[in-house]
């Protein structure tokens, strides 16, 4: 696998589309890297002919940017309006519970985030969750449970 | 040298024939954000995996959305001169079944079945227009959505696609095409309402060689899917309208603006635009004429405020969607400091048929001033949810209790809340409103981007007025500080008054904190943030007297311990 600083350099300067911007060339950092590190601020500032205060700017400004190296999974639990109406808030607090974690972040070892978010999209099937990027629509409690569960699960699994 | 549209269109027809007459049977999954959540994509990998096992062939593709969100994941056969049918919650486990009797023995699996779609329809199978959801439906921007392939610009080219952007081209002039915009008297679908006609002159009118065009899509509304829903299911309506869009204001770059992680609405946009310039829709000299236009696809990170214009533009460009100061307005000083025009995914979507049937067929739709359709995304406490195109002038009531099928389980409605976040909150009896944006908006609430969230008798006006303030304090952009602070002060307010620990001058309080916030900010998500505030206290006094006098939630839902995620973006 190509060193950090390659990975950073290949997303920034290899962007599909035409219009190339601090913020895309972020967006493409995080979606190599799952984190925006010092390393890629400076190589984002460089390409885009920007200070390194424009880019943490934006950095600062998104809440999807990370700045330390992701979780092994990650969750998102949705507590917008319609997913409220229908019980969102004990999913929420059962979701936590099984991630042992007080409010949204990582769990200690690295494994878990969690994340609050504000809809997910697929509100006619609220409430709603994501593991890994995978939607779960009229999810309880319990199913919420077993399903941050399971993703701990797996990875020890693959580590034991 | 480019094809002639005449011979795109025949090679689109010609393979749509081969899905719809051969004799292989076609599948299709719809696999939106409401299928996904409700596991599509595992339904159709199961599909193929149990073709392969029984030794069947069929096509299976992937499309968008149906409207019935409530029966995902939903499989819909269709073996040619037999009805189409249409199966609703498929489960993981049926698919052997449902395989093997359908496609390997022609005999649909009658107790799955939701309906047969189209003109047959099959013995003792009901007729799905006949659902409650659909009887009603008029779609338009809608039309191909769950019919046709996404990633297939032929489908959407045999099932008419292009064909307004190939006569305006060649038949019609920029002025006539706008005419017929403005003649169908059509209003902007992303929450001002505001006539497209008339946005579209104000840039026709710029003689500057660079003209802009961009078309939203970041939808951060909770509770509004309809955006992200037409992208996933019919992104060339979409593009089309673009096009449509650049040659009736001399525009020549647009861009189409979605919020990062939406992979299937930007996936199919992509490939939208991606097909459109291979075919010659798009890019230098489109279809042989001297009209050009390029298109993109750009991406925002989390903000709920890049959806509103200038932030766009300031998020396009690359920066903070902190909103612009205004004048100048867009089409004179736009995005990277050129004259732009800014419309909703939804706007766009109907602007080719627009052009394909004429603004006055268009504008004889509809009620009054609001034209056309309203495309409502159905949430909360309702039978069915999910996205429905209406004809404008729909009674809301009955919306809910008919085409949504009322609250389960014998409850009563209580509240819906409308428009978004900046929206307002109606009592079910002030529901008795038709679907119009002056009606809507006289009565407090905003039809808006046609969000529509149903609360029952077991909910809280109250708490939710909260997560709505919650939510505008969590997506304020931080750039002035009535709308800054006054998020964070009513939300603490709102707050303390779930605990039941309001005092009797909160009400005077927050209404002072809502008029400052009115009076103050500079954008849209300040003006209209107490909106929701308001119109609540204006339909439910009691309920809000009951928890700060009388101590005491009537629903008891309030006393649920409850958060408030807090972010601050200075
Ligand atoms: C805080 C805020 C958020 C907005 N978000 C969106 C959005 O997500 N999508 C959208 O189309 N319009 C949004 N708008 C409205 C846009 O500013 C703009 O009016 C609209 O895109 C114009 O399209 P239309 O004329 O077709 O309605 C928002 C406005 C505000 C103030
Ligand atoms: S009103 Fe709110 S969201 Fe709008 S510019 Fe001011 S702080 Fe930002
Ligand atoms: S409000 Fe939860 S998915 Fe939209």
């Amino acid at each position: 696998m190509d060193g950090l600083k390659q990975r950073i350099e290949k997303a920034v300067h290899c962007q599909p589309q035409a219009t190339v911007t601090i913020l895309s060339s972020l967006l493409a950092v995080e979606d190599e890297l799952g984190y925006i590190s010092r390393e890629a601020v400076e190589e984002v500032a460089s390409f885009n002919r920007a200070t390194i205060n424009d880019v943490w700017a934006v950095v600062s400004f998104y809440p999807n940017f990370r700045t330390v190296p992701p979780c092994e999974h990650k969750v998102e639990v949705c507590w917008g309006p319609s997913c409220h109406l229908v019980g969102a808030m004990p999913v929420v607090a059962s979701v936590l519970e099984a991630a042992g974690l007080e409010d949204e972040g990582d769990t200690p070892d690295g494994r878990l985030t969690v994340r609050y978010n504000t809809c997910l999209g697929a509100c006619a099937l609220a409430p709603v969750m994501s593991v890994d990027h995978h939607l779960v629509g009229r999810v309880t409690p319990e199913k919420g449970n077993a399903l941050v569960s399971r993703v701990l699960n797996s990875q020890e699994e693959r580590a034991g | 040298m480019a094809a002639s549209f005449a011979e795109i269109r025949d090679q689109a027809v010609e393979r749509w024939r081969s899905l719809t007459d051969s004799q292989t049977p076609w599948i299709r999954v719809g696999t939106a954000l409401c299928g996904q959540a409700a596991g599509a994509e595992m339904v159709a990998d199961a599909i193929l995996e149990q073709l392969e096992k029984q030794g069947l062939s069929a096509r299976v593709s992937r499309v968008g959305c149906l409207g019935l969100c409530f029966a995902e994941p939903l499989v819909d056969v269709l073996i040619p001169g037999q009805p189409r049918v249409v199966y609703g919650n498929v489960g993981l486990d049926q698919v052997p079944e449902l395989v093997a009797s359908h496609i390997g023995g022609g005999q649909p699996l009658a107790d799955l079945v939701l309906g047969c779609l189209g003109d047959e329809v099959g013995d003792d199978l009901p007729d799905l227009q006949q659902h409650p959801m659909k009887v009603r439906e008029q779609r338009i921007a809608l039309r191909n959505a769950g019919h046709i392939d996404p990633l297939d610009i032929y489908q959407y080219i045999a099932s008419g696609g292009y064909e307004a952007l190939n006569r305006a081209l060649t038949e019609l002039t920029p002025a006539e095409v706008l005419e017929e915009v403005n003649a169908s008297g059509l209003r902007g679908r992303g929450g001002a309402a505001f006539p497209a006609g008339t946005k579209w002159r104000f840039l026709a009118g710029s003689n500057a060689p660079d003209k802009y065009i961009l078309c939203n899509c970041e939808e951060g509304d909770p509770g509004a899917f309809n955006d992200k829903g037409i992208l996933e299911s019919d992104p060339g309506t979409v593009v089309e309208g673009i096009i449509l869009a650049g040659y009736a204001t001399g525009a020549n770059h647009g861009y189409i603006f979605i919020r990062h992680g939406h992979d299937g609405p930007i996936d199919r946009a992509r490939a939208a635009v991606d097909q459109a310039y291979d075919l010659g829709l798009l890019g230098e000299d489109i279809l042989g004429t001297d009209f050009s236009f390029d298109l993109e696809v750009a991406l925002t990170g989390d903000s709920y405020v890049s959806g509103e214009e200038t932030a766009l533009m300031e998020a396009i460009e690359g920066s903070r969607a902190m909103p612009r100061y205004r004048p100048p307005f867009p089409a004179q000083v736009g995005v990277f400091g050129k004259p732009t025009n800014i419309n909703n995914v939804k706007t766009m979507a109907y602007v080719p048929e627009i052009i394909a049937r004429g603004g006055e067929w268009y504008a004889g739709i509809g009620h009054e001033k609001s034209t056309g359709t309203a495309i409502l995304c159905l949430s909360g406490t309702l039978n069915y949810t999910g996205m429905v195109e209406l004809p404008m002038g729909i009674n809301l009531t009955e919306v809910l209790q008919e085409i949504a099928g009322g609250v389960p389980g014998g409850r009563k409605l209580s509240f819906i809340q409308t428009g978004g976040p900046l929206g307002g909150v109606l009592s079910a009896e002030a529901a008795d409103l038709l679907l119009d944006f002056d009606i809507f908006r006289a009565a407090g609430a905003i039809l808006g981007s046609g969000g529509i969230i149903a609360a029952d008798e077991d909910t809280c006006v109250v708490d939710l007025t909260r997560v709505l303030i919650a939510f505008c304090q969590y997506e304020s952009c931080g750039k002035c500080f009535p709308c800054r602070m006054g998020m964070s002060h009513m939300l603490e307010v709102l707050e303390r008054i779930c605990r039941l620990e309001g005092t009797s001058d909160d009400l005077a309080l927050m209404r002072n904190i809502g008029e400052n916030m009115q009076a103050g900010s500079l954008c849209g998500h300040g003006q209209l943030g107490f909106n929701p505030v308001a119109s609540a206290l204006r339909y439910f006094p009691d309920q809000f007297e009951a928890h700060i006098i009388e101590k005491r939630c009537p629903t008891g839902r309030c006393q649920v311990p409850h958060f408030s995620p807090r972010l601050s973006r200075r």
